[in-house]
């Protein structure tokens, strides 16, 4: 593997993680509802599928670059680790709860991944 | 100095999700992968952070640094989303499946036991 490449998607992951760790500071999660991972998570989903679909900005930006902010950044802001422990601790309060974590996540996340997805401008659909 | 141990847990994290992801030829079983061990390391963790056997600072190095940066929401869910567009659903159903039963499994699995 390319040094340069490992290097970058390394710093690309310290901005994504204390963004992500940012944001569960600010929320400050004193409700039972694990807030903060789910928003970081939709945030995150919608985000990358933009970028990942954006023919102009993959074109435009340097690869390492590219992989840093996408890998990197957006890979270490969403978490799927926390979501499956929160999923735990939360049904140990409240069954529904922890179904509507679940499901907010997965069907929330897939949701905005498409959209990202849909509106990101694609060679194919420019030309046509 | 939180920020610090979360930096450098997300450098780690990451690193090492790159390279799975690139022995794997980018291909979603390496996320998959990253997921279900991520979950496993994250679940043993909790249950020490729990505990009060380890530290803050060692917490958040290794529980929300490296292991919320070795494991990724956002590219299960674009990698998902490829496959439904591709129409391979039954795929995309036993990877969404797979990855949510296997690490909820494995966390369950962890708490229950230890």
């Amino acid at each position: 593997m390319n040094p340069k490449l490992v290097l970058a998607v390394g710093l690309g992951g310290m901005i994504g993680a204390i963004s992500r760790y940012s944001i569960a500071l600010f929320i400050a999660e004193e409700t039972v509802f694990p807030y903060a991972t789910l928003i970081t998570n939709l945030i995150g989903c919608f985000l990358l599928s933009y970028l990942l679909n954006h023919y102009v900005i993959k074109d435009v930006l340097p690869p390492q670059l590219f992989t840093a902010l996408t890998t990197g950044v957006i890979g270490s802001f969403t978490t799927f680790s926390t979501f499956a422990v929160e999923t735990i601790t939360t049904w140990q309060t409240s069954i529904l709860l922890a179904i509507i974590y679940m499901t907010s996540n997965i069907l929330g996340g897939l949701a905005l991944c498409y959209v990202g997805f849909r509106i990101a401008p694609s060679k194919r659909r420019a030309t046509s | 100095m939180s920020f610090l141990f979360v930096a450098i847990g997300g450098f780690l994290g990451s690193i090492l999700r790159f390279y799975i992801a690139t022995k794997t030829n980018k291909h979603f079983v390496g996320t998959w992968i990253a997921n279900i061990t991520g979950s496993t390391i994250l679940g043993f963790l909790f249950f020490f952070y729990h505990a009060e056997e380890i530290s803050d600072g060692f917490w958040l190095f290794a529980g929300v640094g490296f292991c919320g940066a070795y494991t990724t929401f956002s590219t299960f869910g674009n990698e998902t989303i490829q496959l439904l567009v591709d129409k391979k659903y039954r795929t995309a159903l036993s990877y969404v499946v797979s990855s949510i039963t296997v690490s909820i499994g494995v966390v369950v699995l962890t708490l229950t036991l230890l």
